[in-house]
C-alpha cells in the first residue's frame, strides 16, 4: 500500500464538476459510434421512436442516457467500501471483456467439445514445463548470482557472459537454437527437454539478477557476524544470508513464474504439446482458430490469477513472520 | 610471564592508498582488559577487526592464540571460533529467535549436540539477565537487550578473548548502562577483553590498560590512573578534555 493520508479529500468522483464533465466527455465519445442500430435503440424505442428514423436525435439521446448511467454507476461505486469496489469493478470489467468476445460470434459448442481436452492435456504440459523450468532456473540463478558477486574474475566473466547472452537473445530463437542446434553437435534432444532447457537458461539469466539483488540487500553486518562466529562461506550463505534474501526475492520470482507460464507457449513451435500447441492444432482442423485462441488465452489468464493468489499468500506469510 | 594471546608487531594497513594503520605494536595478555579510544576515523575499528581478520593487514605480523593471521592461512575459522566479537549494530540474525542465535555457533561450528547447545545458551542468557526473551526475534527486543543477546551469542562459543567495537554507541542513553554492567560482570569473571569505547567510566572501573589512537597510530597507552591523571600527548589531552567535559 502507498502511504495513506489521514486527511481525506472529497472523492473526485463525487465532485459535481467532475461528474458533469465526464457526462459530456462520455456522451461525445459515444456519439462517434452510430448507436441507432444497437440493442440500446430498441430499448429506447418509446422515447426515440423507430431506430432507423431516429437520426441525430436518437444518437444523442442514447449517448446521453448511457453516459448518465455510466456516471451513476461510478458515483454509486464511489460510496462503497474498498472490497466491494474491488468486486464490482472487477465484475463489470470482466463482463465488458466477455462482451467484446461475444461480438466475435464464436461457436460455443465447439469450445465445449474441446475445452476439457485443452485443460487436461495442454494445461498439464504447460504447468509441468513451467514448474520444472522455474525450479531449475532458480538453481541456475543462485549459482549465477554468487558468481556475479564473487571477486573471482573467471566466475564473474562466465556469469556475466551467460546473463548477457541469454537476456539479449529472443527466447524464441533460443528455443530454435537449442532444438535444432544441439543435434548438429551430435546430441539429439527431444522437444520437451529442449523447451525446458531454453526456458531454464533464459529465465535463469533474468533471475540471476533478481537473486543478486536479493543477496546484496542483506546487510554486510550479517556476513561479518556470521564469519566472526567461524561460519564458513557456504554455511553463511545457506543459513544466514539466503533465508533473509528469499523473502525479498519471492515477489519478483513470482512475477517471473507468471511470465514463464506464458512464455512456455513459445516452445509450441518445436512441437511440445502444451496449451498453445493444442489450441492451434485443435482450431486449425475445423477452421475455428478464434475459438481456440480465446479459450487458451482465458485459460492462461486463469492460471496466472491462481499463481498471483499463491504468490500473495506466500508474501503475506513472510511479512507476518518477519518482525 | 604467560604468552600474550594477541600480538601485533609493526602492523601497517592501507585502504587503497589511505594509510589506515601505521606501525601498530600492541599485545594483550590473557585476562587483560583493554579499552581503546580515540577520535572518529582514527583506525580503532580497523585495528580491532584485523584481530579476527575481518580486515586484512598488509605489513607486519598478527598472532592470535598462537596462530599467525595472514593471507594464505588455512583455517581462519579456527581463530574466529576463539575470538568473540560484538558489533556496534548488534548484527543479530533477524530470522532466528534469540535461542537459535545463541545455539547456532556451538551447533554448526563446534559440533555440539542440540541439548548441550541449549544448555550453554540458557546459561549465558541468564548471565546477561534476559532468559525470558529466549523465544523472541531480535526485532522484538530493545537495543540494549539485543546487544546483550549479541554478547551472549559470542560467549556461547566460549571464546578466549572478546572484542567489542563501540558496543554502546548505537544505544539510547538509558540502555547504555545495562550493556556496560554486563561487560563489567564479564570483566570481573576474568574474560580477556579488547573494547573500543568512549565510556570513560567503564575504562576507569575495569580497564587494566587504556590505549589512545589517532590517525592510525597508537599514541599512548597506560593504566587508567596514569592515563587520565597525567596524559603526556597533546592530542590525548585535547581528546580527554572534549570527552570528559560532559
Ligand atoms: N572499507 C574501507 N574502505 C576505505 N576506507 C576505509 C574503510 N573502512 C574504514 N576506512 C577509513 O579508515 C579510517 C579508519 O576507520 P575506522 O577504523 O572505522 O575508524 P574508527 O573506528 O576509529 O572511527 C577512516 O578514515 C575510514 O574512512
Ligand atoms: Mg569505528
Amino acid at each position: 500500500m502507498l502511504y495513506v493520508d489521514t486527511v481525506v479529500a472529497e472523492r473526485l468522483v463525487h465532485r459535481p464538476r467532475f461528474i458533469v464533465a465526464m457526462v459530456v466527455v462520455v456522451s461525445l465519445a459515444l456519439l462517434t459510434f452510430n448507436l441507432n442500430d444497437t440493442v440500446f435503440a430498441e430499448i429506447l424505442r418509446p422515447i426515440i421512436g423507430a431506430p432507423d428514423q431516429a437520426g441525430w436525435f436518437g444518437r444523442l439521446s442514447i449517448a446521453f442516457i448511457l453516459s448518465i448511467l455510466f456516471m451513476l454507476n461510478i458515483v454509486v461505486i464511489g460510496f462503497l467500501q474498498f472490497k466491494l469496489q474491488l468486486l464490482i469493478v472487477w465484475s463489470e470489467l470482466l463482463l465488458l471483456f466477455l462482451f467484446f468476445f461475444y461480438g466475435f460470434e464464436l461457436d460455443f459448442d465447439f469450445i465445449r467439445t474441446k475445452f476439457w481436452f485443452l485443460v487436461t492435456q495442454g494445461v498439464f504440459t504447460t504447468l509441468y514445463v513451467s514448474m520444472v523450468s522455474i525450479v531449475l532456473a532458480s538453481i541456475v540463478a543462485l549459482f549465477g548470482a554468487v558468481a556475479k558477486l564473487s571477486s573471482n574474475g573467471f566466475a564473474y566473466a562466465i556469469a556475466s557472459f551467460y546473463t548477457s547472452l541469454f537476456r539479449g537473445v529472443p527466447l524464441l530463437m533460443q528455443v530454435y537454437l537449442i532444438y535444432l542446434g544441439l543435434p548438429q553437435l551430435g546430441y539429439v534432444i527431444d522437444a520437451v527437454p529442449a523447451g525446458i532447457l531454453a526456458l531454464v537458461l533464459c529465465y535463469g539469466a533474468y533471475m540471476t539478477e533478481i537473486f543478486r539483488g536479493g543477496i546484496q540487500s542483506v546487510s554486510k553486518g550479517q556476513w561479518e557476524a556470521s564469519r566472526a562466529l567461524g561460519f564458513k562461506f557456504g554455511l553463511t550463505m545457506r543459513r544466514i544470508i539466503l533465508p533473509q534474501a528469499i523473502p525479498l526475492i519471492i515477489p519478483s520470482t513470482g512475477n517471473q513464474f507468471i511470465a514463464m507460464l506464458k512464455d512456455s507457449s513459445l516452445v509450441s513451435v518445436i512441437g511440445v504439446w502444451e496449451l498453445m500447441f493444442l489450441a492451434r492444432t485443435a482450431g486449425s482442423k475445423d477452421f475455428r482458430h478464434m475459438e481456440m485462441l480465446i479459450t487458451a488465452a482465458l485459460i492462461y489468464w486463469a492460471l496466472s490469477i491462481i499463481l498471483e493468489l499463491i504468490q500473495s499468500r506466500i508474501e503475506r506469510h513472510y511479512r507476518t513472520q518477519s518482525h | 610471564m604467560p604468552n600474550p594471546i594477541i600480538t601485533m608487531t609493526s602492523v601497517n594497513k592501507w585502504y587503497g592508498s589511505y594509510h589506515a594503520l601505521r606501525n601498530i605494536n600492541f599485545s594483550v595478555e590473557p585476562g587483560e582488559r583493554i579499552v581503546v579510544c580515540g577520535p572518529s576515523g582514527s583506525g580503532k575499528s580497523t585495528m580491532i577487526r584485523t584481530l579476527n581478520r575481518l580486515e586484512a593487514h598488509q605489513e607486519g605480523t598478527i598472532v592470535v592464540d598462537g596462530i599467525e593471521l595472514h593471507e594464505k592461512m588455512k583455517d581462519v575459522d579456527l581463530v574466529r571460533m576463539d575470538v568473540g566479537m560484538v558489533f556496534q549494530h548488534f548484527n543479530l540474525f533477524p530470522h532466528m529467535t534469540v535461542l537459535q542465535n545463541l545455539m547456532a555457533g556451538p551447533m554448526w561450528v563446534r559440533g555440539a549436540s542440540e541439548k548441550d547447545a541449549r544448555n550453554t545458551a540458557m546459561h549465558y542468557l541468564e548471565k546477561v539477565h534476559i532468559p525470558e526473551h529466549k523465544g523472541k526475534y531480535p526485532g522484538q527486543l530493545s537495543g540494549g537487550q539485543q546487544q546483550r543477546v549479541a554478547i551472549a551469542r559470542a560467549l556461547c562459543m566460549q571464546p578466549k578473548v572478546m572484542l567489542f567495537d563501540e558496543p554502546t554507541s548505537a544505544l539510547d542513553p538509558e540502555m547504555v548502562s545495562e550493556v556496560l554492567d554486563t561487560m563489567t560482570e564479564l570483566a570481573r569473571d576474568g574474560m580477556t577483553m579488547v573494547c573500543v569505547t568512549h565510556e570513560m567510566g567503564f575504562a576507569k572501573a575495569v580497564a587494566d590498560r587504556v590505549v589512545f589512537m589517532d590517525a592510525g597510530q597508537i599514541i599512548e597507552q597506560a593504566e587508567p590512573e596514569r592515563f587520565f591523571a597525567s596524559p603526556k600527548n597533546e592530542r590525548l589531552k585535547i581528546f580527554l578534555g572534549q570527552i570528559l567535559q560532559h
